[in-house]
């Protein structure tokens, strides 16, 4: 065991966290300021998600973190390897075994369950930001419900695009009251908002913490006749023959070749192990 | 008949110094009011007093809701105001950059109120939004364009569209012709006149150029240091001016 304190922070620290993420179940899509502290790695890198994840971690817990849909990037190794140090607890790239799985930029394909804790790193917290930039009124207008403006956004990609554009971090309302910036995951990932598992979000540099508890109503924004649609790029998996997943597109060649894969890794090898194969997997024992 | 909007006794101070004071009067459906006076006599200040936008000091100013007939909106609460600055109300702002969005499209920025009051069909929202442009000259192929695109007096006759869309019953107007040129002044108000008379509008209209009253008020009120000095039906004040300020404004006006 290392000379840290249990997760990093301090106890004091943490049950500042907890109170605020109390406070956001209780009031799902609100946005609640907590004093958010320097971290030992740089905003932008999940300076949020990791205050977050040390105080919900118990020393019985078992940690997976994802950056992108991948366990084995900079982002989910760092982490990884900073709660192993801190907290010596067990990590695992399987979602089915985390009880805490931190995340960012993707909710996992594999269907989560009661008991289990989704963090997500958040860069911008506010989903009206770049509309008004005024805090004090940004915080008016979620304290009276004036959300017109976000479909303006909308309006906005509609008449520029011809559909909605909005790819990724794509507004919802929360139980027919806040409206919410899921992260940015892509709009592929918002039906699955609607989940067992407890969702917590962190916001490191702008200090803030909300939530959206088990089996909340989630509705992504949309237009009469321009309904919300998830998004995914029309293809199978290169590497297991899925055609239900959220994939990656990767360049091979300097001839135009490329391949889609699974954005989530685990997702993608458990299905190779199973047995499934796209169109790039190895022969199997073609000598 | 009763008012659409009554103001009594307004006063607003800026410590020592009087924004307004003792201001009172009555504005009937179709009305529309011009405020004039020189720079610093209070009028803007009156405006943004009513329209909500300033906390006043002292005074009622009471409006006729649709709903619950006369209530006073300064002791509304906050929701409700917001809810009547969006739906019955409309402000023109002196420069059109403070009333519209610089970065959203032109039908964005029409189609803004009406997305505000629950509309949530694009199709409809487009079409109401170009309806509007068009009744403000503004060709249809330039609804996708940012009105940093737009000349001046497009920006102002934009957010002259914006304001209107929602059907507002009080318009509040903080020199709408200001920093226009002459003709472009004279088009817009050929077509502020036309739509307040076709849509039986009531404005205040708070104006140092006594042609924009002349030709759009039908009463007047003329502001010095925070006070009316005087106040009656347009052509009855500017022909024959009681007071010696008005006399003043009015003589000052080069006859061309």
């Amino acid at each position: 065991m290392s000379d840290y304190n249990f997760a990093y922070l301090d106890e004091q620290t943490k049950r500042m966290i907890r109170r605020a993420i109390l406070k956001g179940v209780a009031i799902p899509g609100y946005q609640v300021p907590f004093a958010s502290r320097e971290m030992p790695m740089p905003y932008g890198w999940g300076t949020g998600g990791v205050q977050v994840t040390a105080a919900c971690l118990t020393p019985d817990d078992t940690l997976k973190v994802i950056d992108q849909g991948a366990d084995d990037t900079t982002n989910a190794v760092s982490i990884r390897k900073f709660f192993e140090n801190t907290a010596d607890v067990a990590v695992t790239g399987q979602t089915s075994e985390a009880s805490i799985i931190q995340t960012r930029h993707r909710i996992p394909e594999h269907p989560l369950t009661e008991d289990q804790i989704l963090v997500y790193q958040v860069p911008i917290p506010e989903p009206l930001r770049f509309l008004e930039p005024r805090e004090t009124e940004t915080r008016k207008m979620h304290a009276l419900e004036e959300y017109g403006l976000m479909h303006v956004k909308l309006y906005e990609d509609i008449a520029r695009h011809g559909h909605i554009a909005t790819a990724y971090a794509y507004p919802v309302k929360v139980e027919d009251r806040y409206v919410m910036d899921p992260s940015p995951i892509p709009k592929f990932d918002n039906p699955k908002l609607e989940s067992p598992a407890i969702q917590l979000f962190g916001a490191g540099r702008e200090q803030r913490i909300y939530a959206v508890p088990p089996f909340t109503k989630v509705v992504s924004l949309d237009f009469e006749d321009h309904p919300f649609e998830p998004a995914r790029a029309e293809h199978e998996c290169d590497l297991c023959g899925a055609d239900h997943t959220y994939l990656d597109e990767v360049i091979i060649d300097d001839n135009g070749g490329r391949m889609f894969v699974c954005s989530d890794t685990d997702y993608c090898e458990t299905r190779q192990s199973a047995g499934h194969r796209g169109k790039f997997s190895p022969k199997e024992n073609a000598a | 008949m009763t008012p659409l909007l009554s103001v009594r006794d307004v006063r607003k101070t800026y410590g020592n110094r009087i924004g307004c004071t003792n201001v009172n009067f009555d504005l009937y459906p179709g009305e529309v009011m011009g405020i004039v006076g020189e720079s610093g006599s209070g009028k803007s200040t009156l405006l943004n007093c009513l329209a909500g936008h300033q906390a006043l000091d002292q005074g009622e100013v009471h409006f006729d809701t649709r709903v619950d007939g006369m209530r006073d909106t300064i002791k509304m609460s906050e929701p409700e105001r917001r809810m009547l600055l969006r739906t019955d109300w409309a402000f023109v702002h002196q420069n059109a950059r403070d009333g519209l969005r610089m970065s959203v499209s032109a039908g964005g920025n029409v189609g803004e109120r009406l997305m505000a009051v629950g509309d949530r069909h694009y199709g409809n929202i487009r079409d109401k939004a170009i309806d509007w442009l068009d009744r403000v000259e503004i060709a249809e192929d330039r609804v996708d364009d940012r009105p940093s695109d737009f000349s001046g007096g497009m920006q102002q006759r934009l957010q002259i569209a914006r304001n209107l869309v929602t059907g507002p019953r009080l318009v509040f107007m903080d020199e709408p012709t200001g920093g226009l040129d002459v003709s472009v002044q004279a088009r817009l108000l050929d077509l502020l006149r036309g739509l307040v008379r076709e849509m039986e509008l009531s404005a205040i209209i708070v104006t140092h150029d006594l042609a924009v009253v002349r030709l759009l008020a039908d009463r007047l009120m003329v502001m010095k240091s925070g006070h009316v000095v005087e106040s009656g039906l347009t052509d009855q004040v500017l022909d024959d001016p009681q007071h010696p300020y008005t006399q003043l404004l009015v003589s000052s006006v080069l006859q061309a």
